[in-house]
């Protein structure tokens, strides 16, 4: 039986889609059967992320409005054959479809995946509420940044009072150099106002807009990139597994070691 | 029976929409009868602001969610849950549906409590945190077992007391009482009023230490609340 996992945010541009595509990656490398569904009707992106816009023929209106079966909504992941999408549709918006129904499509998936993530649109209105109907978990993301922060801690309301919660916090885009500085909230300023369990930080990165753009998440190049490596390890904690948090501030390379020994050496 | 099921739902025509009262039965069956009747008369309720009247029924978060969905799928807004549960109230609080009507929907406030005493004043305890979006109005005093988060509202006829860190905006003594306090562990509200004063707290540095706010020469000042002195 699927559990779902909606990921949300309030505010837009946090990277929900990124962290739902990288999620999805990074379980179904780990052996699990993934769905994920693109909530953003009207604004579609999953399948942008995922590199699987080509393969769209229809999508969760079609499947809703009786057009055409789930089966044939959903898009198969040719480098994952565990990994599926069913794409939002592109011409209509976000009242094509009513929380009820999303909650049906998602009672057919469940006998067949471990996993169902849902993509929620920004905004805490229809596309919102459609998104966590069906939900037994919800991640919140949010950026170290006040804006962000703020709008996470109305979801997290919203989302206690609908019963969905207690959501638990990703926090992405955590930019090490500048928490050093003082310039940037810390992850313990965020927790501190959220009060909800933190999942993972995922470092800033440029590689993820890199793969993003390519189609190519980096979750799927596992190691490589510390925000793969973050990925994979909220993919693991989802799981159960207790995976410790990476140390962000230990930079291991030969450069900052030549720089340490320089000042030790001097003092 | 499935005729008489209609006899459960009475409707009429009020300023702010529909007034749908129910009767007395098990929710599923007034349920249904309400969809009956909807179902019956489409066009009239297509469009419509409902206000729901459900005498002493408790109706939990997960029902009124699903009718609330379920109605706007047809076209009509679930606008108000009127109710003589407070759990029924609250669940509507909570989802931001309103209480009463006649009044602009009042989004996630807690209506004012008849209480029957007849010493010393009325109060309400919210025992949770408020986070952005809540907001509570209250003609008498408010005691937040909780965080007040930045976003969040509180206004009171009376004093104010949380429990936790204060970062939202507070009004006591809204009613123009001058002599209202607020009481906070942690007081960095974004804006806080008392009467008709308004303060905003300045950036405070180091640790902080529980304060209360009061109207002194006509400013409002936080002192530290100190124990030794009291």
């Amino acid at each position: 039986m699927a559990t779902v996992l909606t990921v949300t945010s309030g505010k837009g541009g946090v990277g929900k889609t990124t962290t739902t595509a990288n999620l999805a990656v990074a379980l179904a490398l780990g052996g699990q059967k993934v769905v994920c569904i693109d909530g953003d009707i009207g604004l579609r992106n999953l399948d942008v992320v995922l590199g699987l816009e080509n393969r769209i023929v229809y999508d969760i209106v079609d499947v809703v409005e009786g057009r055409c079966r789930l089966r044939q909504a959903m898009i198969r992941d040719k480098r994952l054959p565990e990994l599926f999408l069913i794409p939002a549709a592109q011409t209509r918006d976000k009242s094509a479809i009513s929380p009820s129904d999303m909650v049906r499509v998602c009672d057919e998936l469940r006998p067949e995946f471990d996993w169902i993530l849902i993509d929620s649109p920004a905004g805490i209105e229809r596309g919102f509420r459609n998104a966590i109907a069906p939900a037994d978990i919800c991640l919140v993301v949010t950026n170290p940044e006040v804006s962000s922060v703020r709008d996470a801690d109305r979801i997290v309301g919203l989302i206690e009072a609908e019963e969905k919660g207690p959501a638990r916090l990703i926090i992405n885009r955590l930019n090490i150099n500048l928490v050093k500085r003082g310039d940037m909230l810390t992850a313990d300023d965020i927790l501190e106002l959220l009060a909800i369990e933190l999942l993972g930080i995922v470092p800033e990165d440029e590689n993820v807009i890199i793969s993003t753009n390519r189609g190519q998440p980096v979750a799927l190049d596992g190691q490589k990139s510390r925000a793969g490596q973050a990925y994979q390890n909220i993919a693991r904690r989802l799981r159960g597994e207790k995976v410790p948090f990476i140390n962000l501030e230990e930079k291991n390379d030969f450069f900052s070691r030549l720089f340490r020994f320089n000042r030790s050496g001097g003092a | 029976m499935v005729n008489d099921k209609r006899m459960l739902v009475q409707i009429k025509g009020v300023k702010d929409g529909l007034l749908v009262t129910l009767g007395e039965g098990s929710w599923p069956d007034l349920r249904a009868s309400l969809f009956q009747h909807i179902a019956e008369r489409e066009a009239f309720f297509k469009g419509a602001k409902l206000t729901l009247d459900v005498g002493n029924q408790i109706i939990h978060a997960a029902d009124m969610g699903s009718l609330r969905d379920q109605l706007s799928e047809i076209g009509v807004t679930l606008w108000a849950v009127l109710s003589n549960s407070p759990t029924t109230e609250q669940t509507a609080q909570m989802m931001g549906i309103g209480t009463r009507i006649s009044t602009p929907r009042p989004e996630r406030s807690i209506r004012p409590l008849d209480t029957n005493l007849t010493n010393g004043e009325p109060a309400i305890l919210v025992q949770r945190t408020l986070r952005s979006g809540f907001k509570i109005s209250y003609q008498g005093h408010v005691v937040v077992l909780g965080d007040v988060n930045p976003g969040a509202e509180i206004i009171a006829g009376g004093n104010v007391i949380v429990w936790g860190r204060l970062r939202g905006v507070v009004h006591a003594g809204a009613e123009g009482n001058e002599k209202a306090v607020v009481c906070a562990l942690e007081m960095e509200p974004t804006q806080l009023r008392i009467g008709g004063q308004i303060a905003v707290t300045p950036k405070k540095k180091g640790k902080s230490q529980p304060e209360m706010a009061s109207i002194n020469n006509g400013q409002v000042i936080a002192e530290p609340w100190n124990v030794r002195e009291r």
